[in-house]
C-alpha cells in the first residue's frame, strides 16, 4: 500500500496514465500542438482531427450527437453557461428558476447571481434520503417558471437523483431543464437521446481526466438556446469562445473513452468495495449512513459516527485522505448544508465522514481504512464527553446547551 | 490546514483525560458549548483544604483544536489557586498553541470551561469566595 491513501475520489481524481499520454502527445514542438482553429495549415487540420474525435468520445458515452458537445473549462463554467445562459435567454418567458437546497456550490451561487439580476428562485428541500420529492417539484411550478436546475449525482452523499422523471415533468410544463453532471459520467448509464435533458454540465477531473476542461451538452433537437457568458472569436458555435486547449480536450476525451469500455466493470469492482467498507462499519455502535443507500453511486460512503468530530477524526486519520460535512473543515464553520438539507441533525453533520473510492482504490486499503477508523472513533469516543452521556443513558436533546 | 506540532502533541497524547465525582464537594465541573456547534469540553477541577487546585480531568468533543486546549488547560491549572486559574486568558491558550483565527474560538470556550468549573466549584464551597 501507498501511504497517504486516496479516498477522496469525488474531489478529484488522478489522471489516468493513459489519459496523460495522449495529453503529452499535443503540446511539444513534435506533437499536435496547432491551434485547432487554423484553417490554413496542417498543424491546425491536425490538432482539429484529436478535437474531434474527443468530442465524439464525450458524446458516446453520454449517447449525445457530438454536435451538442461545447467545450468550456469545467462543470463550474458548464453550470455557469447553462444557468445564465438560458435565464437570459428565455426571461421574456418569466423569471422564475427550480433548484435544489443540496445543489454544488456552482449552481446555488450562479442563482443567487441572478436573484440580484432580479430572477425569482425557488430552492427545493430534499426527503430526508437526499431526494427530490417529485410532487413537490411539481408544486413548485410556476406560470413563470422557465428553468428547473437539479444536480444528476451528489457530490456528498453520492444519491442519484430520477432526472427521467423530474425532465418530464419539466417536458409537460415547457421549462428548460439544467442538469449537473459532474459527478456521473462513468459511474450511472446516461441516455440522452431517450433523457428529456436540454442541458447538461460535464467535467474531466472527476473521471480520470484531467481539471481545467468540462464542456455543455447543449441539446439541438428540440433546440435549446442559451446566450454566450464568454465572447471572443466565436468557437463552439458562438456559445464559448476562447481557443480550445487541445491537450486538455484530448484528456477529457480519452477519459470518457475509458470510461464507456470499463464502467460496467469498474462500477461492479466499487460496488463490492463499497459493500465492504460499510460491512466494516455497519455493526458500531451509532453509525449512520447519509442519503439513501440503494439510488448512489457505487464509489460514495457517506458516514456519521455520532459523538466523534469530523475534524478531530480525519486528523487522527492522518495517513488517509478522506473529506467531513464537518464545521471545522470549512472557514465558514457551518456544517454541511447538504446533510442539514436531509434534515440531518447538526451534531450528526459535524460528525459526519465521506469515502469515495474509485479506479486505484484496493481491497486490502479498504481493510485499512475500516481497522484505522474503528481504533480511532473508539479512542476518540473515549474523550468524548458526548460518549460519555450516552453510556449513561442521558439523551442529549434534552440537555440544556450553551450554545456559542 | 497545517496544525502546529503543539496542538498535534496534545491532540496525540492529550493530558489528563478522565472524569472526577461531579458530585464530590471538592469537584467542581465546567461544561461549555454545544453538540450542535460541533463543540463541547467538560473540565473537571479537584481543590484541596487550601482551595489550591490539584488535579484536573477533561473530555472533549470537537475538532483537534478544541482538544488540544483543553488539553493544555488541565496542565496549566494544576497547582493554581481558584483565583489564578479564573486569570488565565484565551489568548495565552491560542498563543501557546499557535492557533490560526479560525480556532480561536477552540481557546475561549477553554477559557469559559475553566470558569465554569471555578464557578460550580465555588458555589458547593461559599467558603472558598474569602480564600
Amino acid at each position: 500500500m501507498k501511504f497517504p491513501l486516496y479516498l477522496d475520489y469525488s474531489a478529484t481524481t488522478p489522471v489516468d496514465p493513459r489519459v496523460a499520454e495522449k495529453m503529452c502527445a499535443c503540446l511539444t514542438p513534435d506533437g499536435v500542438f496547432g491551434n485547432p482553429a487554423s484553417r490554413s495549415h496542417p498543424f491546425g487540420w491536425e490538432a482539429e482531427k484529436l478535437v474531434d474525435q474527443a468530442r465524439a468520445d464525450v458524446a458516446a458515452l453520454v449517447n449525445a450527437n457530438p454536435k451538442e458537445i461545447v467545450w468550456t473549462s469545467g462543470a463550474t463554467e458548464s453550470d455557469n453557461l447553462a444557468i445564465k445562459g438560458a435565464a437570459h435567454f428565455y426571461q421574456k418567458k418569466g423569471k422564475h428558476i427550480i433548484t435544489l437546497k443540496t445543489e454544488h456550490k456552482a449552481v446555488l451561487d450562479t442563482c443567487r447571481q441572478l436573484e440580484r439580476e432580479g430572477f425569482e428562485v425557488s430552492y427545493l428541500d430534499v426527503r430526508d434520503d437526499g431526494l427530490l420529492d417529485l410532487d413537490a417539484f411539481r408544486d413548485a411550478i410556476r406560470e413563470d417558471t422557465i428553468l428547473a436546475s437539479v444536480m444528476h449525482v451528489n457530490n456528498e452523499i453520492g444519491v442519484i437523483q430520477d432526472i427521467e422523471s423530474i425532465g418530464n415533468i419539466c417536458r409537460e410544463n415547457k421549462i428548460i431543464f439544467h442538469v449537473d453532471a459532474a459527478q456521473s459520467p462513468g459511474k450511472v448509464e446516461i441516455d440522452l437521446e431517450r433523457l428529456p435533458v436540454d442541458l447538461m454540465s460535464f467535467s474531466a477531473h472527476k473521471i480520470y481526466g484531467p481539471k481545467g476542461i468540462g464542456a455543455l451538452y447543449v441539446q439541438r433537437k428540440p433546440r435549446v438556446r442559451i446566450e454566450a457568458q464568454m465572447h471572443g472569436g466565436g468557437h463552439e458555435r458562438g456559445m464559448r469562445s476562447g481557443t480550445l486547449a487541445t491537450h486538455q480536450i484530448v484528456g477529457m476525451g480519452e477519459a470518457f473513452r475509458i470510461a464507456r469500455e470499463e464502467m460496467a466493470s469498474e462500477n461492479e469492482r466499487l460496488f463490492a468495495l463499497r459493500q465492504r467498507l460499510w460491512d466494516g462499519f455497519k455493526d458500531m455502535e451509532e453509525v449512520y449512513i447519509n442519503g439513501d443507500l440503494e439510488h448512489r453511486i457505487a464509489g460514495n460512503l457517506n458516514v456519521s459516527f455520532n459523538f466523534v468530530e469530523g475534524e478531530s477524526l480525519m486528523m487522527a486519520l492522518k495517513d488517509m485522505a478522506v473529506s467531513s460535512g464537518s464545521a471545522c473543515t470549512s472557514a465558514s464553520l457551518e456544517p454541511s448544508y447538504v446533510l442539514r438539507a436531509l434534515g440531518r441533525s447538526d451534531e450528526l453533520a459535524h460528525s459526519s465522514l465521506r469515502f469515495t473510492m474509485g479506479r486505484f482504490t484496493t481491497a486490502e486499503e479498504v481493510d485499512y481504512v475500516i481497522a484505522e477508523v474503528r481504533k480511532q472513533v473508539e479512542r476518540l469516543r473515549e474523550l468524548s464527553p458526548l460518549w460519555d452521556m450516552f453510556k449513561d443513558g442521558v439523551d442529549l436533546s434534552t440537555v440544556q446547551w450553551a450554545a456559542h | 490546514m497545517a496544525y502546529s506540532d503543539k496542538v498535534i502533541d496534545h491532540y496525540e497524547n492529550p493530558r489528563n483525560v478522565g472524569t472526577l465525582d461531579k458530585d464530590d464537594l471538592n469537584v467542581g465541573t465546567g461544561m461549555v458549548g454545544a453538540p450542535a456547534c460541533g463543540d463541547v469540553m467538560r473540565l473537571q477541577i479537584q481543590v484541596n483544604e487550601q482551595g489550591v487546585i490539584e488535579d484536573a480531568k477533561f473530555k472533549t468533543y470537537g475538532c483537534g483544536s478544541a482538544i488540544a486546549s483543553s488539553s493544555l488547560l488541565t496542565e496549566w491549572v494544576k497547582g493554581k489557586t481558584l483565583d489564578e486559574a479564573q486569570q488565565i486568558k484565551n489568548t495565552e491558550i491560542a498563543e501557546e498553541l499557535a492557533l490560526p483565527p479560525v480556532k480561536v474560538h477552540c481557546s475561549v470556550l477553554a477559557e469559559d470551561a475553566i470558569k465554569a468549573a471555578v464557578e460550580d466549584l465555588r458555589k458547593k464551597r461559599p467558603s472558598e469566595d474569602a480564600a
